[in-house]
């Protein structure tokens, strides 16, 4: 067997869910190729060459890839896909864009999202919004797979791949891009943010919310709110994190006088880490936390800042 | 913006089981008569059975009259009923099962179904659309129009994507009119039009006041080796005991499934006692645990019950329309069933308008004519020999409104040359705090009980994110003034969605918060409060409880 | 111009979703069904485009059971002006539904077909960029705005950290992100004029494709809960842990 993962870039840095998609490869088996397709991307083939796992890096520089246009991209993967018996991205929005591309190109079905490899060739991914997990199997001759990092951990970089450069370039010549803006903002979307800190009813008035901010800016958090703090009027409802607010899935969550509704939880449950600052030890918060600390959250939350 | 109007013969609020077999009937008879017939149906709930809770166990007698082949026409009704169970629960462990020789006629169901009621009357809906109804669900009527003459004229729907403040947003839609010779309301218990028109028409001026219960519900999934398709469980005492009147049942319906709940007397008098907390707690009683261990909770509701009865019953004509179901009030408590007499209720009043519209007439009557179908049919006579059950329980206490009951329905079927009557609000039985004993209520344990926050949970609620607050105080100071120093404000455990909260700042400024978007449409906070001081109104169509097979 | 969208049938988004005690898949029975939210909003943004004169039909397709019509009636509802039903009782994956949505494209030669970015049940985001590769299609996905002129529509998109736009020869796919518009809400007398739209019913064997898949769904469960971890006595020990232990932070 042998693999091609598709690494996520900007053409000038390696982006981390290519190493957590680097995990989920080498836990199918088999080598492990690289595919760099950007335009002036070398230092992005030069990080990728330490990561443990890859055999090949290979790097497509052109530039009809500066871009990562799907109708460009997937033409070129689906090129060197024959050759492989898996292919994997990451599942960001670029790898959701050109992935499918790739596998109705190669006439074969694309499993999407996978948080975990059960063998080659069958997998585990959630539908439903994660409320309900399918493990699926493939009898397709290539496997096109994209990954949800938060599934794997990071692959660690240690390792020495050859990079070799491919002199293919193909412009689709169906789409041009015009701009990007990318957010400037400090702060991170609630969606997009890799830690959240968020206030519930505890937090006894919106003023206070500063207090979860000064904790934010250390972590480069996004700043939640519960539906009860939302409902109080300590925080707008864009904040809100839950059933009727934002479904969201960082690296740490930070739960601060959240009491932990089932409403609440049905929003960040799918966190990887969660703490609980409460100062009742009975919220139910407490039942899903990773971290548990029950603490008045005035005292506890300028103590967390001032130790990050 | 101006309202667009629509006109029809007919318009019927609410498409529940009386609403339906309204629309039915009255299709039926027009293709019998060869009339053309315009009827529509506007229902509140994100679709048809959304918002349907019941029991239920089934009485087939009207649906056999309205549909004598649903069998062929394929309708899987339920499970019929193979064994009656009826217990005395003393506390969590002692049950005393009453010998079928002692319970009263009525609460005997050979020959019923356990049912979903939800699903029946989806099934009606269907039937009723193929008949030619128009059925609009996640449309609710919210303001009754009326003619120039007083008459009822039609309803209005709701404006949709109104913000909280009561401004348009982008998806503003003002509401429709829609225009009837005659507008049948049948919005099940506690409509809040049909309030409008109890009191508009002095509808209620001859009858005893409408009591009430409100029965919460549960689904489950449970082991099959313990599923005993159709068997009927019915409990009194523990855990309401003193303190209220009411009931508990279980029933074991199709595919491993259990439906259970509680009806608890809106009639009690202590504020502390919570409807939900006493739900909760029954379920750890041995005679239900038994089912349930190992199961899993899957679905939550409740609706309060109009259980008056022949007594309470208002008239039910009005210029321009008729009351009928549980919004006027035919449930038949002795039975503790209101779907067969909803569903009949409906049909009379079909055969009613079919002659007054076949005869030309251009709407707006008092259709009087609909007393006399009523006097004549089986559902009269049915509600008369039940009259005296539900004062007698009050009246004499379960005991002895026990043996009262035996008596009157199995010896002298309900045909005593007397009437009780119950003349005391519900709403006006509460006691001051200060009277009354706290009850505390045990921890709910995760597995057999539950908080309510998780309960709502599976009752799929939504509502439609900043839009006006559909729980209307008229006195914004009464909760915190008033109902919490008199009554320890009793909204907070008598909703059983968790709506209204006593909530405290840092500074221990109390302020009464109403969570509007928990609400699962039961009625209570409408019948129950003290101060008569919440009116329920609809929200923004398609907004409330999605149960599935409720 | 004719616009294309295709919707699909799917569990009501305000419903929870509760996997079978067989472990076979979701319990559907007597549940709420309703429009993918993200296929509305692609309904949304073709009857805007013909209320501004840009698109002159809409049409709507989809592709399941019977009781799908119900989603095209209320596309209808909407604005769009008339419906084909691919219908099949059997679940199909997003290639085969890509395989037919192309045929669909042959016959109707739509100049922008705009599709919901993802169903809210499977989840896999894949149909539009499928037909775009199938059709030899450009594709914008994760629509937030759009502006079409003569021969191509620009579009931006939404990535990871921020906004991506880009100009797409037509015809173009396009598939809508949540920011791209509000749906409006069908008002009754809509309702009523879309139960007399034309709705075409076809088959999968009236267009000659093959609906077999590679991919089988061996067993659906519920998600690990999860269960409570551990107290720290302090706001020092609970740093220590995210950094060393949880490595988070």
């Amino acid at each position: 067997m042998s693999i091609l993962v598709i690494a996520e870039h900007d053409n000038g840095s390696l982006k981390d869910e290519t190493l957590n998609t680097v995990t989920a490869a080498v836990q199918i088996g088999g080598n492990v190729d690289l595919l760099i397709a950007g335009e002036n991307c070398n230092a992005v083939a030069e990080q990728a060459a330490k990561i443990s796992g890859v055999n090949r890096v290979l790097v497509a520089d052109h530039a009809v890839y500066a871009h990562q246009l799907a109708e460009n991209i997937s033409l070129l993967v689906s090129e060197l896909a024959v050759d492989y018996s898996h292919v994997l991205a990451p599942a960001t929005t670029n790898g959701k864009n050109f992935m499918p591309r790739v596998a109705a190109t190669l006439d074969v079905s694309q499993i999407s999202e996978i948080t975990a490899v059960v063998s080659a060739d069958t997998f585990k991914r959630p539908i439903y919004a994660g409320n309900a997990i399918a493990t699926v199997q493939s009898t397709d001759k290539v496997k096109v797979i994209t990954v949800r990092a938060t599934g794997f951990d990071a692959a660690v970089c240690d390792g020495s791949a050859t990079i070799e450069s491919l002199d293919k370039a193909t412009d689709a010549g169906l789409s041009s891009f015009v701009k990007e803006e990318l957010a400037q903002s400090d702060r991170p979307g609630l969606t997009s943010a890799k830690v959240i800190i968020s206030g519930g009813r505890g937090m006894g008035n919106s003023s206070n919310f500063s207090l979860l901010e000064q904790v934010a800016d250390k972590l480069g958090a996004a700043v939640g709110a519960s539906r009860a703090a939302v409902d109080a009027g300590y925080a707008p409802n864009d904040m809100q994190v839950g059933q009727t607010g934002k479904i969201v899935a960082p690296d740490l969550y930070i739960a601060v006088g959240i009491s932990g509704a089932i409403q609440h939880l049905a929003g960040m449950k799918d966190s990887k880490v969660i703490v609980a600052i409460n100062k009742d030890e009975e919220a139910p918060i407490f039942q899903v936390a990773d971290f548990g600390l029950v603490d008045d959250l005035f005292d506890a939350v300028p103590e967390l800042a001032n130790s990050l | 913006m101006q309202r667009e109007a629509m006109e029809f013969d007919v318009v019927i609020v609410g498409a529940g089981p009386a609403g339906l077999s309204a629309a039915c009937r009255l299709m039926q008879q027009a293709q019998v008569n060869d009339q053309e017939l315009m009827v529509c149906v506007v229902e509140k709930g994100s679709e048809v059975g959304a918002h349907i809770l019941s029991g239920a166990v089934f009485e087939p007698r009207a649906l056999n009259e309205l549909f004598p082949d649903w069998e062929e026409q394929g309708l899987a009704l339920g499970e019929k009923v193979s064994a009656d169970e009826i217990y005395l629960f003393k506390d969590e462990q002692k049950a005393t099962k009453i010998p079928n020789c002692m319970v009263p006629s009525t609460m005997h169901n050979e020959g019923n179904y356990v049912i979903s009621l939800g699903n029946l009357t989806r099934w009606l809906a269907e039937k009723a659309e193929s008949l030619g109804v128009e059925i609009f669900p996640g449309f609710a009527a919210a303001e009754i129009l009326y003619r120039e003459d007083g008459a009822v004229k039609g309803i209005a729907t709701g404006d949709m994507g109104v913000d909280e403040n009561g401004q348009p947003k982008d998806s503003y839609m003002p509401g429709m009119e829609l225009h009837a010779k005659y507008t049948l309301f049948a919005e099940g218990c506690r409509g809040h039009l049909g309030k409008e028109l109890i009191s508009r028409f002095n509808l209620d001026s001859d009858s005893d006041p409408q009591h009430y219960g409100l029965g919460i519900k549960e689904l489950w999934d449970i082991d099959p080796a313990k599923h005993k398709p159709g068997l009927v469980i019915h409990g009194a005492g523990w855990p309401l005991g003193k303190n209220a009147a009411g009931g508990s049942f279980l029933y074991h319906a199709e595919n491993n499934q259990v439906v259970l709940g509680l009806i608890t007397d809106l009639s009690y008098e202590n504020p502390y006692l919570s409807p939900f907390d006493e739900m909760q707690r029954m379920k750890h009683q041995s005679v239900f645990k038994q089912y349930l261990d190992g199961g899993k909770r899957v679905s939550y509701g409740a609706r309060a019950i109009a259980k008056g009865g022949f007594n309470s019953l208002p008239k039910m004509s009005f210029a321009g329309g008729l009351l009928i179901g549980c919004d006027a009030g035919t449930l038949n408590f002795a039975k503790i069933k209101g779907s067969h007499t909803a569903m009949k209720s409906g049909m009379i009043a079909a055969d009613t308008l079919i002659g007054v519209l076949a005869s030309g007439d251009a709407g707006g009557q008092d259709l009087t004519q609909f007393a006399e179908d009523f006097k004549c049919s089986w559902l009269n006579e049915e509600l008369q020999c039940s009259r005296n059950f539900g004062p007698a329980m009050h009246k004499f206490g379960m005991v002895f409104g026990g043996v009262f009951n035996y008596l009157d329905q199995n010896c002298f079927k309900g045909k005593l040359p007397f009437t009780l009557h119950d003349l005391k609000p519900d709403f006006a039985q509460l006691k001051p705090a200060s009277e009354c004993h706290k009850i505390v209520y045990p921890k709910p344990d995760g597995v057999f009980s539950f908080d309510k926050l998780s309960s709502v949970f599976l009752s799929n609620t939504h509502h439609a994110e900043d839009q006006p607050c559909h729980l209307k105080l008229q006195d914004a100071t009464i909760p915190l003034a008033h109902n919490l120093v008199l009554f320890d404000e009793p909204a907070q455990r008598f909703c059983p969605a968790g709506v209204y909260e006593i909530v405290e700042d840092e500074q221990h400024n109390k302020a009464f918060q109403i969570n509007s978007q928990n609400c699962v449409h039961c009625k209570t906070c409408d019948i129950k409060d003290p101060s008569q001081n919440i009116t329920w109104v609809t929200p923004e169509g398609a907004g409330g409880p999605n149960y599935p097979n409720m | 111009m004719k616009v294309l969208v295709a919707v699909k049938r799917v569990i009501d988004y305000n419903i929870k979703v509760r996997v079978k005690s067989d472990q076979s898949g979701v319990d559907l029975a007597n549940v709420k069904m309703a429009m993918n939210p993200f296929c509305e909003i692609a309904v949304e943004e073709a009857v805007r485009l013909k209320e501004k004169g840009v698109a002159d039909e809409v049409i709507v397709v989809s592709i399941g059971p019977k009781v799908a019509q119900e989603q095209i009636r209320t596309a209808m509802a909407l604005g769009a002006d008339r419906g084909i039903l691919v219908e099949t009782d059997e679940p199909l994956e997003s290639l085969a539904i890509a395989k037919l949505l192309t045929k669909v494209v042959e016959v109707e030669q739509p100049g922008l077909v705009i599709l919901g970015k993802q169903s809210i049940d499977a989840d896999n985001n894949q149909t539009g960029q499928m037909l775009g590769a199938l059709a030899g299609m450009s594709q914008g996905t994760f629509a937030s705005e759009i502006n079409v002129s003569e021969n191509s529509v620009e579009v931006t998109r939404e990535i990871d950290g921020g906004l991506q736009t880009l100009s797409l020869n037509l015809p173009a796919i396009i598939t809508t992100d949540l920011r791209l518009n509000e749906p409006r809400y069908a008002s009754l007398p809509n309702i009523m004029k879309a139960k007399r739209k034309p709705l075409d019913v076809k088959t999968p064997a009236d267009f000659g494709v093959n609906v077999i898949s590679g991919l089988k769904t061996l067993l659906v469960e519920s998600p690990q809960e999860r269960s409570a971890g551990v107290l720290v006595g302090s706001v020092s020990e609970l740093v220590e842990k995210l950094k060393n232990e949880a490595k988070v932070i």
